[in-house]
């Protein structure tokens, strides 16, 4: 019963990528990889996602953008990012309008490079983020049960 | 006693159910796009998480909304396994959706603003065939009575095909499958977000998602009780017929794709007219 | 049972007054005053009538002195619409006042004398109507007093006429009055006249041009069933001999020959008067008026008058093709202007369809006469009588406050004007959801006539309710949106008589809707009883788990969702607006990288089934389908 927890569903969000690592993260879903057997789902809410995959660097435009759709998130949350440009800003990392990767907004957990990234590598990237979520959930269930006594302490 | 039995029953073991159900459901949709797809307990672990996670609103109303969608869905429910007045069931179910609708509209997002008219839609389409369902049954039987029209003789299918595929055609808006499923866009249509349930997440989701699958079960219920007769071996017949009612949703899911709502509407008010309306005339002129 | 006359000539004496006084203050003190004494002299007559064991009470008045009196007035009648007529330049309306007066005029003097003439009759359905037309009435008299006084504040362009406009409303509540109450045709026929050109008078207030032409449409249109009514009195009195209301009803159950055409054109008069859909734009044009007339017209008087004319001939009706023909049209009415109110955005004239829809399925209900559908009749004329008074005085009140009455600019209401949005919401919620009596009473048509096998009713109810709950639903849900407005202040200027009003109406909706089964058992099953001789059974046995529900809803989830949500730690978060909103839920970056403001709206469908649309092919279907039936019944009727 290793899928007990897993329900890790995505936000994905393309920064200013080329569309080559969304069409990956897109491939990454159909039949051939079928990233669903782990229970992944792409909602495109941040409201109901766990994991934020982000692609693409970010600009001064979308800094705010995405700064937003992480605070709109639930916690516990995982930020992934996929490709080069969103780990480091990667081959646009010196243009004018682009402030570099995710982490220059938000904290980024999972760094998946690649130019495009690969599924696998994505896939690969997404478990390691469901580990993660796994345990940031206990942390967060620890969290909360602390909250709940020191509110009947109080 | 037997009542109560039943409307505990439905209670305990309709999230189980209804859950069961979507497990399948998206197991037999992946195997349909040749996909291995996820566990069948994966609906349960999802509702899991999502109460699990941070309580998160927009707005605190919403709340106000869903609650009442939930226990209004499950009295709903209750009723119909109680063997209660099924046209009454039906008034209660709309007043569940009204509640569902005012949850959506409270957080005056556009998304969610967008979902909830659509959703409103699809009630004004599917309202009629559910209203005529009910006189089906009611000619058929001559009463509105669940338990009494379970209890009688008569296989009720036999007497009203058109009022079934009525029923089975509005059952594809109502389990938001995907040629109607305008308000929600349960699979990737991302032109409407999340839809209604845009701004619903963590525990308000979870509640939504309980709540559609005491709704599934209702549902598939008024489908078993078209074969539903005084016979007990009936009771597998309305199973069959249950699961083969949900393997077409499914299939119509997976094989067609999304309407806009004013061709949903036209169609759904015509069919219903054309069905339910043929049977109905046949049934009156008979009686 | 000195309090009837009383209740008949008292808004009369007081109508005068009105006139007479300028003085605001003193007039408003007296028609406080004489609302207060209307409403205890309606509980009074009801009290009295109990007392004596709630029976059928016909009254023989020596009344030489006020059939002439009747006679006189209402030549008097004639010459001012006469003179109307000729002053705005629409000489042949005068024609449709002038002949059935001279009708009536003859039939008064040379027409059969019946010797001790019931003038007066009292029964449960009549008591009833009083107490509608009383309280309501009363109580939108009191409502009027603050309303009108912020109408003149904001409208400083129409000429301050209160006087006249209370003179008005008394008139109109006298002759409802007079209406419910008698028995002789010939007052019937004269009050009849009475109300159509009160409210004429009344949608005229203003004077402006929209008010002219709309106040000569409801007139004529008026004036024309006044003609047929006048018809049928005149055939039924040269054939029959008679002039009684009820002696017309036993022979129409008998199915007389003499009596198919008379209960056929008084039938069709009662389809002017409630609105029905040939007729029905007048009411619609009724919506220029200030907000206390449309009140009245919409909810105690005037429609209900043909509505109570209708429930009385019900039992003649039943199974005749007189009924078939009613109820058809009210069943096409009920379906055609639900969907044309889901395209309307100005919230009056939302509640001036839905009141044509209702006012359909009511007549529907009596054309099919059966005893369960009279029982939900009954019940959708209470509930409705009361939810639409609430929330036309309540759109008044708002539109006061927002300076618009648009359903659009209602967003979040409950927010700006919380008072007010939560009495909108007591009265549109009364219209179409569960715990509420409507429903009930449409639960009860619906089988009403899949027993009678009215296949077509049927259909009508089926999409008609659909459609029904779309228009409401949409409207509640603007009123519990966010709002959207942040800069705009906006103040309750609601005053107390107002809030007071409102106040009332409310408490009478909820109240009802939990006495329910009780107000079914002890009234309106002896009213069938009278009616018919017997009642069905139609209380659904669905009721009590359906009050379970009502305590559900309105008790018990809010107060534990409170609690649990108190407790609860939770994050507020930004509505999704894909991440560009600006600070709050209410603006976001726009593609052009500047702020906008959000602005959410309901679906109208104006191009697809607005009334501009549907209006002309519905009138032209109904007017066929009128006088196909019409021909088929006289021709019945004539064999």
């Amino acid at each position: 019963m290793a899928n007990v927890k897993r329900s890790p569903w995505l936000l994905h969000y393309d920064g200013s990528s080329c569309n080559g690592c969304d069409i990956e993260v897109l491939a990454s879903l159909t039949p051939v990889y079928d990233a669903e057997r782990f229970g992944v789902m792409n909602t495109g809410d941040p409201m109901q996602a766990d994991i934020f995959l982000i692609t693409g660097g970010v600009n001064t435009q979308n800094k705010d953008t995405v700064k937003q759709l992480y605070d709109q998130m639930p916690r516990p949350k995982v930020v992934v990012a996929v490709g080069v440009c969103a780990c480091t800003g990667g081959i646009f990392k010196d243009c004018y309008n682009i402030l570099g990767g995710a982490d220059t907004v938000i904290p980024v957990d999972i760094y998946v490079p690649g130019c495009a990234a690969r599924p696998q590598a994505i896939i690969d990237g997404i478990v390691q983020a469901v580990e993660l979520f796994e345990q940031r959930s206990k942390e967060h269930d620890e969290m909360v049960r602390n909250q709940k006594k020191g509110s009947e302490v109080a | 006693m037997n009542m109560i039995l039943r409307v505990v029953l439905y209670i305990v073991l309709a999230p189980i159910i209804g859950g069961l159900l979507e497990g399948i459901d998206r197991k037999i949709s992946a195997r349909m796009q040749r996909r291995v797809g996820p566990p069948i307990l994966q609906p349960f672990y999802d509702v899991k998480k999502l109460f699990k996670k941070q309580v998160i609103i927009v707005s605190r109303s919403q709340t106000f909304g869903l609650i009442p969608y939930f226990f209004l869905m499950v009295l709903t429910g209750a009723m119909f396994f109680a063997g209660m007045d099924i046209l009454m069931c039906f008034f209660v179910m709309s007043t569940a959706a009204t509640a569902l609708y005012f949850a959506a509209m409270v957080t005056s997002s556009p998304y969610a603003t967008i979902g909830a008219n659509r959703e409103l839609i699809q009630m004004m389409a599917y309202e009629p065939a559910v209203l005529l369902t009910c006189v089906g049954f009611y000619l058929a039987e001559g009463t509105f009575n669940v338990s009494e029209i379970a209890a009688s003789d008569r296989t009720d299918i036999l007497f009203m095909p058109g009022f079934f595929v009525a029923f089975v055609f509005i059952l594809t808006i109502k389990m938001r499958k995907s040629p109607f499923d305008t308000s929600t866009s349960h699979h990737m249509h991302q032109e409407l977000v999340k839809g209604l349930t845009t701004e619903m997440g963590a525990r308000n989701l979870a509640i939504f998602q309980v709540t559609e699958w005491y709704e599934n079960v209702f549902l598939m219920g008024v489908v078993g009780l078209y074969l539903v007769n005084s016979n007990p071996m009936s009771i597998i017949w309305a199973i069959i017929c249950i699961m083969a009612v949900y393997f077409l949703e499914i299939l119509i899911d997976n094989t067609s794709a999304r309407m806009k709502w004013q061709d949903m509407m036209k169609i759904t008010w015509i069919f219903t007219l054309f069905t339910a309306g043929v049977n109905l005339l046949v049934l009156m002129l008979v009686k | 049972m000195t309090v009837i006359p009383f209740l008949i000539l008292f808004p009369f004496i007081v109508a005068v007054l009105m006139y007479c006084i300028r003085v605001n203050k003193v007039r408003n003190a007296i028609a406080y005053i004489s609302a207060v004494i209307l409403m205890g002299g309606v509980l009074w007559l009801t009290a009295q009538w109990l007392m004596q064991g709630a029976q059928v009470i016909t009254l023989t008045y020596p009344t030489e002195l006020a059939d002439h009196a009747i006679l006189a007035a209402e030549i008097v009648l004639m010459c001012v619409v006469t003179f109307l007529c000729f002053k705005y330049k629409k000489y042949w309306i005068s024609i449709l006042s002038i002949v059935p007066t001279l009708m009536m005029v003859y039939v008064e003097l040379y027409g059969p004398k019946v010797e001790g003439m019931t003038k007066i009759y009292i029964d449960h359905l009549s008591i009833l109507m009083c107490l509608i037309v009383g309280i309501i009435g009363g109580l939108i008299v009191i409502y009027a007093v603050g309303y009108m006084h912020g109408y003149h504040h904001h409208h400083t362009g129409i000429p301050d006429r209160r006087y006249y406009f209370f003179m008005l409303l008394f008139l109109f509540l006298g002759a409802m009055f007079g209406f419910v109450l008698s028995e002789s045709l010939l007052w019937i026929d004269f009050f009849w006249e009475l109300t159509s050109v009160c409210s004429f008078l009344l949608i005229g207030y203003t004077k402006e041009t929209a008010a002219i032409t709309n106040s000569f449409r409801a007139l004529w249109m008026n004036l024309f069933g006044g003609t047929i009514l006048a018809i049928g009195i005149f055939y039924y009195a040269f054939t029959d001999g008679n002039l009684a209301l009820h002696h017309l009803i036993k022979e129409g159950v008998l199915h007389n020959a003499y009596a198919v055409i008379p209960i056929a054109f008084i039938a069709f008069a009662a389809l002017t008067k409630a609105a029905q859909l040939p007729f029905a734009t007048w009411l619609i044009g009724a919506m220029v008026a200030p907000t206390p007339s449309s009140a009245l017209l919409h909810s105690a008087t005037m429609v209900k008058a043909g509505i109570y004319v209708l429930f009385r001939l019900a039992p003649a009706m039943k199974g005749t093709s007189t009924g078939t023909m009613i109820a058809f049209i009210g069943g096409f009415t009920f379906f055609v202007t639900s969907v044309m109110a889901i395209a309307q955005s100005d919230g009056k004239k939302v509640l001036a369809f839905s009141t044509i829809s209702n006012l359909g399925l009511m007549v529907a209900c009596a054309g099919m006469g059966r005893p369960e559908t009279i029982w939900a009749g009954v019940f959708l004329m209470i509930f409705h009588a009361i939810s639409k008074s609430l929330l036309f005085q309540d759109v008044g009140a708002t539109e006061n406050c927002l300076h618009s009455r648009d359903v659009e600019d209602m967003h979040g209401l409950l927010y700006i004007l919380p008072r007010l949005a939560m009495f909108m919401f007591i009265g549109i919620a009364g219209m179409f959801l569960a715990p509420f009596g409507m429903l009930i009473a449409k639960w009860s048509a619906f089988k009403a006539s899949v027993d009678s096998g009215n296949i077509i009713m049927v259909f009508f109810i089926a999409f008609g309710s659909a459609t029904t709950s779309f228009y409401w639903t949409k409207w509640m849900g603007k009123l519990v949106s966010h709002t959207h407005l942040t800069e705009a202040k906006i103040k309750d200027i609601t005053k107390k008589n107002e809030l007071i009003s409102l106040g009332i109406h409310a408490f009478m909706m909820v109240a009802l809707c939990a006495l329910f089964p009780i107000l079914s058992r002890i009234y309106v099953d002896p009213l069938l009883n009278e009616m018919y001789g017997h009642t069905g059974q139609v209380l659904p046995e669905g009721l009590l788990y359906l009050l379970v529900v009502i305590i559900l809803i309105v008790f018990l989830v809010p107060f534990f969702a409170y609690h649990y949500s108190r407790k609860q730690q939770y994050n507020r978060k930004l509505s999704y607006m894909n991440g560009v909103n600006v600070g709050d839920n209410k603006k976001f970056v726009d593609s052009f990288g500047e702020e906008k403001n959000l602005w959410l709206s309901n679906y109208y469908f104006y191009k697809l089934i607005g009334q501009r649309k549907l209006m002309v092919p519905a009138q032209v279907f109904s007017v066929a389908a009128l006088i196909i039936m019409m021909i088929i019944v006289i021709g019945g009727g004539a064999v």
